[in-house]
């Protein structure tokens, strides 16, 4: 009994951890169809900033709640103004483009930084259920992207902003007609997205050893996770989310770290190919 | 035609010459090798994405398995013509496979980007996980991290024991280099190529005319798999190691760089690109002020704002407008815009 809630908390902290990474991820490319290949390096910017701040001193949770989500979002408008907004209907080209400013930062944070792993220690100290030893900061992990979930859904579906931001995505021309500038909702969408993205990196920065490359490792599980849920935004998250993490946490279970991130590539290669939409392009349709 | 092909194997033979001749005075040889070896892996890309439209995020996959197909099958045979013939053929099949199951699912762009990209990924986590003393193929460990050393190197055919190392190695890609550009210029210029350009172009009405699309584009995807493997057996012999960076990401990210700062719909952008980029890195190595992948980055990004046709076709237009139409022939100029491509 003891095994199987281990096993269950585990599960759920996997399908967490793909929520959490794809977050940012599903707001950009799933409402602007802005293939942002940065946004491992952006993950990995918001575990920097979180890393710093703590070492002069500021509360963790602060940093990581509040500090490393405002400093990610202020980076990624800058280059949404800068970089991406001249570029918009051409996602070959956001493609690219964005590929290089991944490189960019790796090569900003290594010239500052330096290529060596920097991490802090987990603020939530683990307990124990029977025999097993499980992690606190998991528990916080799983907690939050229920929080994020909840809330996205009721900011896109209840909230006059929401509303706003799904028109101009769904047709820009009669937004605009209708008084809402398509090009100022772009910017605060990407803001969100970036600053999702940072609080993302942030999270679970405490579990990882950063290096500047480490944006790498996040990149492919977020666009798995983000283009097998298909176009509905929650839902899709929700349900490729959940497929992906009981997969690998299934075949980590039962052979090793390594065969269960394989087994989540290869999984994905296949639903891809039956599925080329999506999940919920197929499933749960028209749901946000 | 024929006069303007003609004047391609012209071009192509005088511009190998010079290469040979002239560059080991600038560059050492085996700097040039190297930019030789990755001139040729960037042709593959250029022939898959600029005339296919086949945008690869994993061409890298296949010179890692070109490269790592060598290496083992060169510590088995003790031979090198069989691990050369097998290392353009084994990444060729792979590329087929992954190619039907792409294009009969008839996946596009995004999707096609994400899968090759997961593949790559798939095989850079298992090669670097390959550590153990059980994975081996025959005689050959995989060595993880480590990668596959002290393989038999490239040797006239029949004799290992008389290596083609040095100068005359240089000589050897110069010239193969040389070959697949001729074998590509043919094939673009047979049906199949313009068939290939015309999918491109717009590959509903090339299906609605009655052409097996998918089959092509699997055709070629495997032809660019190819090329690419080649390239990668030249780079296992070139380094006399394989390690699994030859899978990584920032290997595919820069080959599509290569293609970008050459020039799409061109045979001669992507190998300048390589060469040229590839040198900059080289130089850039040399001193430690600004960090190299940033450097990287910011070509990147500044192309696709500033110039996104890319070196060699831009130069083409500039010299158009101002000597007439007397190049104009030998360059290929990519007709419509990347855009435009991607709604077709």
């Amino acid at each position: 009994m003891d095994y199987f809630f281990v096993i269950l908390i585990e599960i759920l902290y996997s399908i967490a951890s793909l929520v959490l990474i794809g977050a940012g991820l599903a707001i950009i490319f799933g409402m602007m169809k802005v293939i942002n290949l940065a946004h491992g390096e952006f993950m990995m910017l918001g575990g920097y900033v979180t890393i710093t701040s703590v070492n002069y001193g500021i509360n963790i949770f602060l940093s990581i709640l509040i500090i490393a989500p405002a400093t990610v979002g202020l980076i990624g408008l800058v280059v949404e103004r800068l970089v991406i907004r001249n570029l918009y209907g051409r996602l070959v080209d956001t493609m690219l483009a964005t590929w290089g400013l991944s490189l960019f930062f790796i090569g900003v944070v290594t010239m500052i930084f330096g290529n060596t792993t920097t991490g802090i220690s987990t603020p939530i100290p683990g307990f124990s259920i029977g025999t097993y030893q499980v992690g606190g900061y998991n528990i916080f992990i799983i907690m939050i992207s229920a929080f994020l979930l909840i809330s996205a859904y009721f900011i896109l579906k209840k909230t006059r902003a929401g509303l706003i931001a799904r028109g101009s995505m769904q047709s820009a021309e009669i937004a605009s007609a209708l008084g809402y500038s398509h090009d100022r909702v772009y910017m605060m969408t990407f803001f969100c997205g970036s600053a999702l993205t940072g609080l993302a990196g942030a999270v679970l920065a405490p579990l990882v050893g950063l290096v500047p490359s480490s944006g790498g490792a996040y990149i492919a599980k977020a666009f798995i996770t983000v283009i097998a849920g298909g176009p509905s935004l929650v839902v899709g998250l929700v349900s490729s989310a959940s497929l992906f993490g009981i997969v690998n946490q299934l075949f980590t279970f039962l052979y090793s770290p390594v065969v269960g991130e394989v087994a989540l590539l290869v999984a994905a290669v296949i639903l891809l190919r039956l599925l080329p939409r999506g999940i919920t392009g197929s499933f749960f349709k028209d749901r946000l | 035609m024929a006069g303007s092909f003609s004047r391609d194997v012209i071009a192509t033979i005088g511009l190998t010459v010079v290469v040979i001749w002239i560059l080991p005075y600038v560059i050492s040889t085996f700097t040039i090798t190297v930019l030789i070896v990755y001139g040729l892996l960037g042709l593959s890309l250029g022939l898959v994405w600029g005339y296919g439209g086949i945008l690869c995020f994993g061409q890298a996959v296949f010179f890692g398995i070109g490269a790592y197909t060598y290496a083992i099958s060169a510590i088995n045979i003790g031979e090198s013509t069989l691990p050369m013939l097998l290392s353009i053929i084994v990444p060729s099949l792979f590329a087929a496979l992954l190619g039907a199951m792409m294009f009969y699912g008839r996946l596009t762009d995004v999707y096609l980007g994400v899968i090759t990209l997961v593949v790559t990924l798939i095989f850079y986590r298992f090669i670097n996980s390959t550590a153990g003393p059980h994975y081996k193929i025959g005689n050959a460990q995989l060595g993880g991290f480590n990668g596959i050393p002290g393989f038999q190197t490239l040797n006239i055919p029949g004799q290992p024991s008389s290596y083609i190392w040095g100068d005359g190695y240089f000589y050897f890609c110069a010239v193969v280099l040389a070959i697949v550009y001729l074998g590509v210029s043919i094939l673009l210029r047979s049906d199949f190529g313009r068939i290939i350009v015309g999918i491109r172009e717009n590959e509903t009405r090339m299906s609605l005319l009655g052409y097996d699309v998918r089959a092509r584009k699997t055709i070629l995807f495997a032809i660019g798999g190819g090329i690419a493997g080649l390239s990668g057996a030249l780079f296992a012999n070139w380094g006399e190691i394989v390690t699994p960076s030859v899978f990584s990401l920032g290997q595919s990210a820069e080959i599509i760089l290569w293609c970008i700062v050459g020039g799409l719909g061109t045979r001669f952008g992507p190998i300048l690109g390589a060469a040229g980029l590839s040198y900059l890195k080289f130089l850039l190595g040399q001193q430690s002020f600004v960090d190299n992948t940033l450097i990287t980055g910011l070509i990147l990004v500044f192309f696709v704002l500033f110039l996104p046709k890319g070196i060699v076709p831009t130069i083409v237009n500039v010299w158009d407008l101002k000597f007439g139409r007397l190049l104009s022939d030998r360059f290929q100029k990519p007709r419509r815009n990347r855009k435009l491509r991607l709604n077709g």
